[in-house]
């Protein structure tokens, strides 16, 4: 395979990774406030807490390696997208160390404003990372010396929130179906209404979202005449996205999820099938788009770090299913809990 | 744009991974004490090594949580504030991160979630195995970092290349790379840097607890391990730090006649300043106390052979000078100071009478500023002494900065991270002063080994 190609599929890898890990997290947080008592939100902070760190990782091995694969990009994107990273970056801190101190004081008033926090940071990096997603999509200015030439506003048009609200959506049906495979009793039962709002608002938006790209963005459906296989992606997305009120239905939570994950995985490798082979497309015209080939590391790096990747990540996915395993099964808290 | 976008992304890469810095050396040097601890528990399964590793764990946890946080704004504000840098150096210093996330970030988080959570859900020897694998983690991540920031000091293993009107530092030799002129000894020096830090951090503590005459036996087994670990890492920080210089004269002399203030190169051998204020103006040092020929001798091993001072060099690849004089300065001293008080307190500890020293007892509570200072010098001197560089002698800092950003936005950021760091700092300082306070717990009372004696202290 074409070493470009191989780092652009790679990059996919690792981001449809962070979104159906990091995924039920953040989408945990979105739904925080939602539990009523201090056990009910324990609970749910306790979901993810051994696992929310590990989660992060790969979001931080996404930035590492498109830094590493496709400097170029890297740092047009990130001085581009400079103000929402910040908000990104702000949002990210907080909710991390919502969930590692909310717990350590016995206080009303200071575990309500962790709450709160975890909740904010939480919704907060989901919709900015969407609002990121529909930029990309849609295409930023970006000049000859490829840099971006707009402003902060000018990165909040229609397209880019709607695929925010999307995201946010997204996540937060995916958290309530986590949720409720880590629940149990009466919490639970109130968990399996939200799954179903969680899903009505994911399909609206899904609708709309789909609608405005097909009309709106020509680009985004250009490769699929090169790639007949982006189709069957399509059909499988939409199975995924009708068993999920299936299996709900049928009290089969654990393909609930799945599904959730298989719609996760599906709506990020049609994003990257709109993109290629463009890292970032300039608005400005196709002349400056900054491509898999323009902007990428020497063919001796990616080699490299090919291999690093192919020598590190088996580690990395024994040791984290290993890790899965061990923290199966509902929540209990313990006194090792947050 | 211009001036003000570059000062101000210069601020706050130094307030952002000086707040970050407070983290990763303490998670580093806690990470060794507490593989001690709990490796004495498995391996005698006496349950107050259990208490104390369990208590180590929840710090532990705390601080690493706090670095997690921090680090991601260090990879992102690369490609945000610097992007010019990011895209000469990409290949090389991109190639690095990624590795570090790949070896090290996945193993200290991933075994971080059953070191902290899994006591009660895994035997004590896959807990063990955890707890090892997290101080290992936290060490590759060191390694990969110190190779990156080595790279910029002492660039290897590359060549440069046009690539649509943009120069860019391309990989020739992946080992070079990683084996560059500095990366390895400068690896030792922030490890050593950070068991001190480690060490410091567990006797301050325990020495809390001496004070108050609580926890005897975690007190004991607390010093046991720090007093060892401390006091090998500080006698081991000169050493490493004399090798450090040497390679710093050999490639970055500008960088080494900062640090001495060392400004006009003169006849034969050169001086060393053991303290003085740098005058940068009138370039010689006021009040200096100097010993004839200590530089040269220490360099070269030759009291007359020639340093190179400043005046050698074109004034702008000159480096600020009163910053890293000042830094390495006092790091060193504060380095002398540490081995003071490692060889008192184990001389006392072997003597029996280390608790009843109730005045070294309280210098020990507040000597961990000590090393949180050293770090942040060291840092501070190695970085500022690498100016106007960016990558040594191939792209200057201000050459780096990301021309699409502006200066306002950069106000915005500085002025969010300062306010949330500021919060955060304090937040952090309470959770761990709570955690303090409440102290280890005691072993379960049907296995609970024999009582020890308290300690023994005056009144």
């Amino acid at each position: 395979m074409d070493l470009h190609i191989f780092w652009f599929a790679t990059l996919g890898v690792l981001l449809i990774g962070y979104a159906i890990l990091d995924g039920f997290d953040l989408g945990v947080g979105i739904l925080h406030l939602g539990a009523r008592s201090d056990e009910e939100r324990r609970i749910f902070m306790n979901s993810i807490g051994p696992l929310w760190d590990g989660n992060e990782v790969w979001l931080v091995t996404f930035g590492g390696a498109l830094f590493a694969a496709f400097p170029g990009a890297y740092a047009t994107a990130f001085s581009a997208f400079y103000l929402p990273l910040v908000l990104v970056l702000f949002a990210l801190i907080f909710r991390a160390v919502s969930l590692e101190f909310r717990s350590k004081h016995e206080s009303r008033a200071w575990r309500r404003f962790w709450d709160c926090t975890f909740f904010g940071g939480s919704a907060l990096a989901t919709f900015l990372f969407g609002v990121a997603v529909g930029n990309v999509m849609q295409g930023i200015p970006v000049g000859p010396d490829r840099e971006f030439t707009g402003t902060f506003l000018g990165l909040l048009t229609p397209f880019p929130l709607l695929v925010g609200a999307l995201t946010v959506a997204t996540i937060a049906m995916h958290g309530a179906i986590y949720l409720h495979l880590k629940t149990e009793g009466e919490l639970q039962q109130r968990i399996h209404g939200w799954m179903w709002r969680a899903f009505g608002f994911f399909l609206v938006f899904y609708l709309l979202a789909t609608i405005y790209t097909l009309v709106q963005l020509p680009a985004a459906t250009a490769n699929f005449h090169d790639m007949p296989l982006a189709w069957a992606v399509v059909l499988l997305n939409v199975l995924a996205i009708a068993n999920i009120p299936r299996a709900i239905h049928h009290g089969r939570p654990f393909y609930a999820f799945l599904s959730s994950a298989a719609v996760i995985a599906a709506l990020a490798f049609l994003f990257g099938m709109a993109l290629f082979p463009n890292l970032i497309v300039s608005s400005l015209g196709p002349e400056y788009n900054l491509t898999i080939y323009n902007v990428a590391s020497s063919e001796k790096t990616l080699r490299i770090m090919r291999l690093i990747a192919f020598l590190g990540m088996p580690f990395v996915l024994a040791y984290t299913t290993a890790i899965y395993w061990i923290f199966r099964g509902k929540v209990r808290l313990g006194q090792f809990s947050y | 744009m211009g001036l003000d976008a570059l000062l101000l992304s210069r601020l706050q890469f130094a307030l952002t991974i000086g707040f970050h810095y407070l983290f990763p050396p303490l998670t580093i040097g806690l990470g060794v004490i507490l593989v001690f601890m709990e490796g004495m528990y498995v391996r005698t399964g006496d349950r107050h090594y259990e208490q104390a590793a369990r208590f180590w764990t929840k710090i532990f946890a705390a601080t690493f949580a706090m670095g997690v946080a921090s680090g991601i704004v260090m990879e992102f504000q690369f490609g945000m504030n610097w992007s010019a840098y990011s895209r000469f150096v990409g290949d090389v210093f991109g190639s690095a991160l990624a590795a570090e996330g790949i070896f090290a970030f996945f193993l200290e988080s991933g075994f971080l979630a059953v070191m902290v959570f899994g006591w009660d859900r895994v035997s004590k020897r896959l807990h063990f195995f955890s707890t090892v694998m997290v101080a290992l983690g936290s060490i590759f991540s060191a390694i990969w970092i110190v190779v990156a920031n080595s790279w910029q000091q002492t660039p290897a293993g590359f060549h440069l290349v046009e690539r649509d009107g943009v120069l860019r530092a391309e990989i020739t030799d992946f080992w070079a790379l990683v084996f560059n002129p500095s990366s390895m000894i400068r690896l030792a020096h922030v490890i050593v840097g950070a068991l001190i830090l480690g060490a410091f951090f567990a006797m301050s503590i325990a020495a809390w607890y001496a004070l108050k005459g609580r926890h005897a036996p975690f007190v004991r087994r607390t010093f046991a391990a720090s007093l060892v670990v401390g006091l090998l890492a500080s006698l081991a920080a000169p050493i490493t730090g004399h090798y450090h210089a040497t390679v710093v004269a050999q490639h970055q002399p500008t960088k080494l006649a900062a640090f001495e203030g060392h400004f006009h190169t003169g006849e034969g051998g050169a001086p060393m300043y053991l303290f003085g204020f740098p005058d940068e103006e009138e370039q010689r040092v006021r009040a200096g106390i100097a010993v004839p020929g200590l530089l040269s001798f220490l360099v070269h091993g030759d009291f007359d052979a020639t340093v190179p001072g400043l005046d050698r060099f074109p004034r702008e690849d000159w480096p600020p000078v009163a910053l890293p004089f000042y830094s390495f300065h006092i790091m060193v001293a504060l380095g002398l100071l540490f081995i003071l008080l490692t060889l008192l307190a184990a001389w006392y500890y072997r003597r029996g009478t280390l608790f009843s020293r109730r005045w070294l007892m309280w210098i020990l509570v507040f000597a961990v500023a000590g090393p949180y200072a050293a770090n942040q010098l060291g840092w501070i001197a190695a970085e500022v002494g690498r100016q106007p560089w960016i990558v040594w002698g191939l792209q200057r800092t201000s050459e780096g900065l990301s021309p699409a950003v502006r200066s306002s936005e950069v106000l915005a950021s500085i002025l969010l991270f300062s306010v949330i760091y500021l919060a955060l700092f304090a937040i952090w300082i309470f959770v761990l002063n709570n955690k303090i306070q409440h102290g280890p717990d005691e072993p379960e009372g049907d296995v609970a080994p024999a009582r020890e004696p308290e300690l023994q202290i005056a009144g």
